[in-house]
């Protein structure tokens, strides 16, 4: 086990490599540069001489390869360079956004496995019941329902009508204020979470080894318990950590809704703006953390299933 | 005459859609299984052996169900016991080994557990202690390396390894009847001879009834004292094994035993042509009804 670990966990590495090589070829062939953006509101001509100084200031107009090579170096020191427009160093705006996201989708996802793998285990063990049905058309339409929207319906009926929670912003970090935004971000995954944990859980019923698990003469609940469990788990991981991964991207449109400072409007803006060094910078940490829950996954997985560390 | 262990009595189960019957799969089954007797059920696929012995078990799934009858387990009607009470009987005095070693298992537990859980569940053993009496439960099927082996999970195990596990794992508590649903189909020949001498063994030593289901005659020579053939969900003839071999009543037991090859049978054309038995694919639920069963028979004269 703490080889298969070390080995997971090492293969991190040549993969965060390519992905920061890919990310500073995409982004060195992108139209548009910040000098140009700064004045890109249409009524002035942006003067040349200002967009020379620029360029020069940021060293843009050193060949391709140099800058590679600054941008690879900086790299393997754990310098991600300075912002275009805010003259701070990306590792501070990141530092300073990432554990809002973190705090939004580790709570959406939290609410998403505490409602939906139970619901979707007792909808699968009483098929055809209400609570099946309920839980399943509940599903269809958390999972067709545009965030947005869903958004501004929680805020109305929440925040306005009710008063019960604040309609928007991170406050003083208080879990009031992280209420709306984390359910609203964690009904997609939930709804996914019941479906496949209901396929899941059906599925290892119908196995042979529940008819011998029966045949022992052992009691619903312990054959749940016993056998059904632990098998219905690794369909279940397996959504969750693709769910979690994409989380902090998908959270862009909820961060922008409910004005939280998270990493996925510093990435929008960022874009909008062509601050290369920070988009450069967010989506390696975005990668970064999806990797680090595969490799989590990966780990639960050889966990619950001896035959994967054999392989 | 002692009293029959198992005495299973018209026994009708079919497809049921809500509480009647649609599609009547077995009609008045009926034989008896004596205390410590290998008692043997054979016929071909789909022909309700596998169905009737899990309606002894209680194990039938929807939208199967038993529409009549009685199976009566040392005098008592299985039929009406309650859930719990039927509970303490399965696995505890009424065993069963499965066709597919391979996937009866669970892949996620360790094969020592999975015999454990039997001392836990009826003899309320704690799990250190029903750990070492599955480690004993191994080595009584003789697999070498208990103690290693009880470590093991199934997919480390060979599908005749595995096989012994669910003999030991079935014959855990020292049950009444051991019922055996094809338990060597999935075996390579070799294998087969080991396991079936082995459940043969231990049964005989153990004093244990089984009720041995097979398609495969020459298995059911080998072990079973009486055996029973089964068509089309019914009970078609029953004898003592020997007198079914050389007298076989039936015209479809005698169709079974035309197509069983045998070594060094010749006739005087040189080589003898294995008999067919005719395979018109009859209307099941007619079959049922009228227990007919001239379309198959070869001997039966008009084949259209």
């Amino acid at each position: 086990m703490l080889r298969f670990t070390l080995r997971r966990t090492l293969q991190i590495i040549p993969t965060v490599v390519v992905v920061a090589m890919l990310i500073f070829v995409i982004f060195s062939v992108v139209p548009g540069t910040f000098a140009a953006s700064l004045f890109a509101d249409g009524k002035r001509a942006a003067d040349p001489q200002m967009i020379a100084r620029l360029n020069e200031e940021f060293g843009l107009n050193k060949p391709l390869m140099e800058r590679f090579a600054t941008y690879v170096t900086d790299l393997a020191q754990f310098d991600l360079g300075t912002s275009f427009r805010t003259r701070q160093p990306v590792i501070d705006l990141i530092n300073d956004r990432i554990w809002a996201s973190l705090q939004l989708a580790i709570a959406a996802m939290a609410f998403a496995l505490v409602v939906g793998v139970p619901l979707g285990f007792l909808a699968a063990l009483r098929p055809g019941s209400v609570l099946d049905t309920v839980t399943m058309i509940g599903a269809v339409s958390g999972l067709s329902m545009p965030q947005f929207w869903l958004g501004l319906l929680m805020m109305y009926i929440f925040a306005l009508q009710l008063n019960w929670l604040p309609s928007f912003g991170y406050g003083d970090g208080s879990f009031r204020n992280l209420i709306l935004p984390a359910v609203t971000l964690g009904v997609t995954p939930l709804a996914l979470l019941a479906r496949t944990t209901r396929a899941g859980v059906l599925d290892v019923l119908n196995a042979d080894f529940i008819r011998t698990a029966h045949s022992k003469g052992m009691s619903e609940a312990k054959v749940v318990r016993w056998h059904v469990a632990r098998n219905a788990l690794v369909l279940i991981v397996t959504t969750l950590g693709l769910q979690f991964g994409s989380l902090i991207g998908q959270a862009v449109v909820i961060e922008k809704l409910f004005a939280w400072p998270g990493i996925g409007s510093l990435l929008v803006d960022s874009v909008a703006s062509r601050d290369i060094p920070v988009v450069q910078g967010t989506i390696l940490i975005i990668v970064l953390w999806f990797l680090v829950i595969n490799t989590a996954v990966d780990l639960i997985y050889a966990a619950i299933d001896p035959r994967i560390k054999q392989e | 005459m002692t009293v029959p262990l198992l005495d299973i009595r018209e026994l009708c189960l079919g497809l049921a859609v809500g509480r009647s019957v649609v599609r009547p799969l077995l009609k008045d089954v009926s034989f008896q299984i004596m205390p410590g007797e290998a008692y043997g059920l054979v016929g071909e696929s789909g022909s309700g052996k596998s169905v009737t012995s899990l309606a002894v078990m209680g194990l039938l799934k929807k939208p199967l169900a038993v529409s009549g009858g009685e199976i009566l387990f040392k005098g008592e009607n299985l039929l009406a016991l309650p859930k719990r009470a039927m509970r303490r009987l399965r696995g505890n005095r009424i065993a069963m080994i499965f066709q597919e070693p391979m996937t009866a298992l669970n892949p996620l537990s360790t094969i020592g557990r999975q015999i454990a859980e039997m001392f836990v569940l009826h003899q309320g053993k704690n799990w250190d202690e029903a750990q070492e009496l599955a480690v004993e439960a191994l080595m009584s099927v003789r697999v070498p390396n208990p103690d290693r082996r009880a470590r093991n999970y199934p997919h480390q195990m060979s599908g005749g390894l595995r096989q012994r596990v669910m003999i030991a794992m079935a014959l855990a508590c020292n049950p009444d009847l051991l019922i055996a649903d094809e338990p060597t189909t999935a075996l390579d020949v070799t294998v087969q001879a080991e396991v079936l001498r082995l459940i043969k063994e231990l049964c005989a030593e153990r004093g244990t009834a089984v009720l041995f289901i097979s398609h495969d005659l020459g298995v059911i020579a080998s072990i079973c004292q009486r055996v029973g053939v089964m068509y089309a969900g019914c009970l078609v003839e029953e004898n003592e094994t020997r007198a079914l071999f050389t007298d076989p009543r039936h015209e479809y037991t005698r169709g079974l035993l035309g197509a069983l090859p045998r070594f060094g049978s010749r006739s005087q054309h040189g080589r003898q042509r294995l008999v067919d038995i005719d395979s018109i694919i009859a209307d099941r639920s007619k079959l049922v009804e009228t227990r007919f069963i001239a379309p198959r028979c070869a001997e039966e004269g008009s084949r259209s």
